[in-house]
């Protein structure tokens, strides 16, 4: 595990989000979530599964729609934006998907240059190489260029995902699950990934999780997201630091010793 | 005193059962009309996709050349070979070219066309878009600054309704050569004769019809399978409903256009 050095900066907030509501039919899946992601912040929040973390991040996105609440992201109120604009402010966020979602009728090169290509009007194939070249580089994958998702393992497909994402130089990134369903070693490989991430790249960065390793390595804030609201935030050791009944047993911290 | 039968709760949760299902069909009525809106709102705003495009006619016409062309041939010879028997009776086989062309090119090409692109085509984007759903690309897609609507859906769509038409007079003329070997067999007639006597009998309004009929069945083909897609519900199981779903639809839809057209066509002979 790599040593992470990075201070955020908590007079600039790049996400802001106050009173976010949201329902599937009857069921309140996030009710009146606050929320400040700062310059250069990892914040994770964690939370069981079905608790609305994931919806929390796909909504920053522009995936779901909120039924209430005000979203600021980058500048830009949600209330008030166009189409066209959320299109472009996508361009600024990355999103690496749980199940990574690589183009699988697409080699890696492919898939890199996808947005790239869809995005830089007028980038010449030369830009488009150093760019695909660095970025696979950066999550140390350059030898699988020419494969296809297919043909990676799960760790691979979720470090494609994440230089697909980079590709496009975003300045926050929204990582869902980044280490389910991975072994402990390749989970370690991701985390190092994400503060690598956060380091050379200088994103702020939201971490949907609820594996305590990941928290832990990743996270220079964590959220706990219970019953739909934040229930406790804080470094790691404070969040824990609890006799929420709620909270407790999900940070069993002799798990983690 | 009995309790009325409409009062029962079996009654009552049958009534409700159906005013559900009523409620759901026009709901899923008002969605496809939205997502037919919708194509011809991005489809014709740029930018184009014409490489996409290019690229999606290239495939739809690959998956079901193979099939068309067999399918084509042996439709063309065996109209023809079963025909045969009934004119002869009358001693009327000259009239067998005039007959399999008028059959073939008012009806049997581009219905047999559709009918195999709604197997093949249908169901493969169907699947492919309903993958793309469940597996998240379509997410990814949108997320990365890429409409997926336009990307997807239009350039399909508009492959189909460009190839099918293609592909349905490519149909017609390989069924005219099936129905032409088994005339020169039986009968002995010559190509440029039978060319003479198969083209003889058609109008204007027959190749206008045909190609109309090919055109709006290559649009239902692509705009079913892709909404069957697009809006496939998450799991492996919502793949197949889409697959299984855009061939079922289309072909259904395929037959009343069919019987629709030919009923304003024949106003106009």
């Amino acid at each position: 595990m790599k040593k992470k050095i990075v201070t955020a900066d908590h007079n600039n907030p790049v996400i802001s989000i106050r009173g976010l509501e949201k329902a599937f039919e009857d069921y309140h899946v996030l009710r009146g979530i606050n929320l400040d992601l700062y310059q250069g912040e990892n914040l994770v929040v964690l939370g069981r599964s079905g608790t609305g973390k994931s919806v929390l991040i796909k909504i920053i996105a522009g995936l779901l729609t909120r039924d209430a609440g005000e979203i600021n992201v980058l500048g830009h109120n949600y209330a008030h934006i166009s189409e066209k604009e959320l299109q472009e402010l996508r361009i600024r966020i990355g999103f690496s998907f749980q199940n990574s979602a690589l183009y699988d009728s697409m080699t890696v090169r492919k898939n890199l240059e996808f947005p790239l290509v869809r995005n830089r009007k007028g980038i010449t194939r030369k830009e488009i190489d150093t760019a695909v070249e660095t970025v696979l580089d950066a999550v140390g994958l350059s030898q699988t260029i020419n494969q296809m998702p297919a043909e990676l393992s799960g760790g691979q497909r979720k470090r494609i995902g994440i230089a697909r994402t980079l590709i496009l130089n975003p300045e926050i990134m929204l990582y869902d699950e980044p280490t389910a369903g991975l072994d402990p070693i390749t989970c370690i490989e991701i985390n190092d990934l994400i503060n690598e991430v956060q380091q050379r790249y200088n994103t702020s960065s939201i971490i949907i999780t609820h594996d305590l390793t990941c928290a832990k390595q990743t996270g220079d804030r964590i959220a706990m997201l219970l019953d739909g609201q934040f229930q406790r935030t804080g470094s790691f050791d404070e969040v824990f630091d609890t006799d929420d009944a709620r909270v407790k047993p999900f940070f069993d911290y002799n798990f983690i010793q | 005193m009995d309790t009325a039968p409409s009062n029962t709760p079996a009654v009552r949760k049958k009534a409700s059962k159906l005013k559900q299902s009523i409620t759901d069909f026009f709901i899923s009525l008002y969605r496809i009309n939205q997502f037919i809106l919708r194509f011809f709102r991005e489809a014709f705003m740029p930018p184009f996709e014409f490489k996409e495009i290019m690229r999606q006619c290239y495939e739809v016409g690959v998956r079901s050349f193979t099939l068309i062309t067999v399918t084509g041939f042996i439709v063309g010879l065996i109209f023809t070979k079963q025909s045969r028997p009934s004119l002869s009776q009358f001693g009327a086989t000259s009239w067998l070219p005039s007959l399999v062309s008028i059959a073939i090119m008012r009806a049997l090409a581009p219905l047999v066309t559709a009918l195999i692109a709604s197997g093949k085509v249908g169901s493969s984007i169907g699947a492919e878009l309903g993958s793309m759903r469940v597996t998240e690309q379509i997410d990814a897609m949108e997320v990365s600054g890429t409409k997926p609507f336009k990307f997807l859906v239009c350039t399909r769509v508009l492959a189909t309704t460009l190839t099918i038409p293609i592909l349905s007079t490519y149909t017609g003329f390989i069924a005219m050569f099936g129905g032409y070997l088994n005339v020169a067999q039986n009968e002995g007639t010559t190509w440029s004769s039978f060319i003479q006597d198969f083209f003889s009998p058609l109008t204007y309004i027959d190749f206008v019809a045909s190609l109309i009929k090919s055109i709006l069945f290559g649009f239902t083909i692509g705009i079913v399978g892709c909404y069957q897609g697009f809006n496939s519900s998450k799991g492996t199981e919502g793949v197949g409903k889409a697959a299984n779903g855009a061939v079922v639809t289309a072909m259904f839809l395929v037959f009343i256009e069919e019987v629709i057209i030919v009923q304003i066509t024949s106003w106009f002979r």
